[in-house]
């Protein structure tokens, strides 16, 4: 089995809300995050795939391709877009770094086929990240 | 997709500024230099090291969180960037009878915050002395 990473930066407003929450606790729980009006980050995104060394091409997967797929199916979709209001997922999740990586994996997973999803990094600043493998969490709420 | 709750791991740095000596009671002088060169200088020496603290676990569906940020920001504050930030790492009572190499280190913050906190899963302390070497503990497995 072979990694291979590759990255892509875009940029994005967001801001964290739940319509359930009272205003007060959506104040408590996100903060600064809370205001309607927005705020931006540069992200980082790192997509890694696994698979095997084709014997003819040498490659895991043809890097151009995935590069087509990252900027079609992630980078049209986000860069440059206030996330709750133009990207549909966001419209009921909220946007945080978490469900970004969960959505990119959504996103991504069946355009590809050469080879397989193994880990969506996306870095909302340079000292936090988050990484979705497409695991499911047994049981809990 | 709709109910499932999928599992993130969130990754978060943090900085801080120590001195240390390395130097063993359980050798003799003459070992003691050999083995640890430089860092054995008795007036001791200085880094910046960077902390990493990878958690995991559910991504909650109200929040969009594996957990709150602010809340990890502040016991990291509180109980590993006030106990170590411009100290002497020998003096500190964890080192009394360790040498106070990254290795401990990474164990000490370990236990911390395994021990303290839990609103999430703690998958891993990575600490980077200096640029060129990092070391990582992820419990006894």
């Amino acid at each position: 089995m072979l990694y291979l990473t590759r990255k892509a930066e875009f940029s994005a407003a967001h801001f964290y809300h739940n319509p359930g929450f009272t205003p007060e606790e959506n104040q408590r729980i996100f903060g600064k995050c809370n205001n309607p009006n927005g705020h931006g980050h540069n992200y980082t995104l790192e997509v890694t795939v696994k698979g095997a060394v084709d014997p003819k091409s040498g490659f895991v997967v043809d890097l151009k391709q995935l590069k087509d797929v990252m900027s079609r199916e992630v980078l049209d979709a986000l860069d440059h877009r206030f996330l709750n209001k133009e990207v549909p997922e966001f419209f009921t999740k909220i946007p945080t770094t978490e469900n970004l990586a969960i959505v990119i994996w959504q996103r991504l997973a069946p355009k590809l086929t050469a080879a397989q999803l193994h880990r969506v990094r996306v870095y909302e600043t340079p000292d936090l990240f988050v990484d979705f493998y497409g695991e499911e969490s047994p049981g809990e709420a | 997709m709709m109910t499932r709750i999928l599992k993130a791991h969130l990754t978060r740095r943090y900085m801080f500024s120590a001195s240390h000596r390395l130097h063993s009671n359980q050798m003799s002088a003459e070992e003691n230099r050999a083995t640890y060169g430089r860092c054995n200088n008795p007036y001791g020496h200085g880094h910046n090291y960077t902390v990493e603290i990878a958690v995991s676990g559910p991504v909650d569906n109200r929040t969009g969180m594996v957990c709150n940020l602010a809340g990890l920001d502040a016991f990291v504050r509180a109980e590993i960037l006030d106990r170590y930030d411009h100290q002497n790492l020998n003096l500190l009572p964890e080192f009394a009878n360790e040498v106070p190499t990254t290795e401990n280190l990474c164990i000490a913050i370990y236990k911390i915050v395994k021990r303290g906190f839990h609103h999430a899963h703690l998958e891993k302390v990575r600490i980077e002395e200096t640029m060129m070497n990092s070391f990582e503990y992820t419990g006894e497995r």
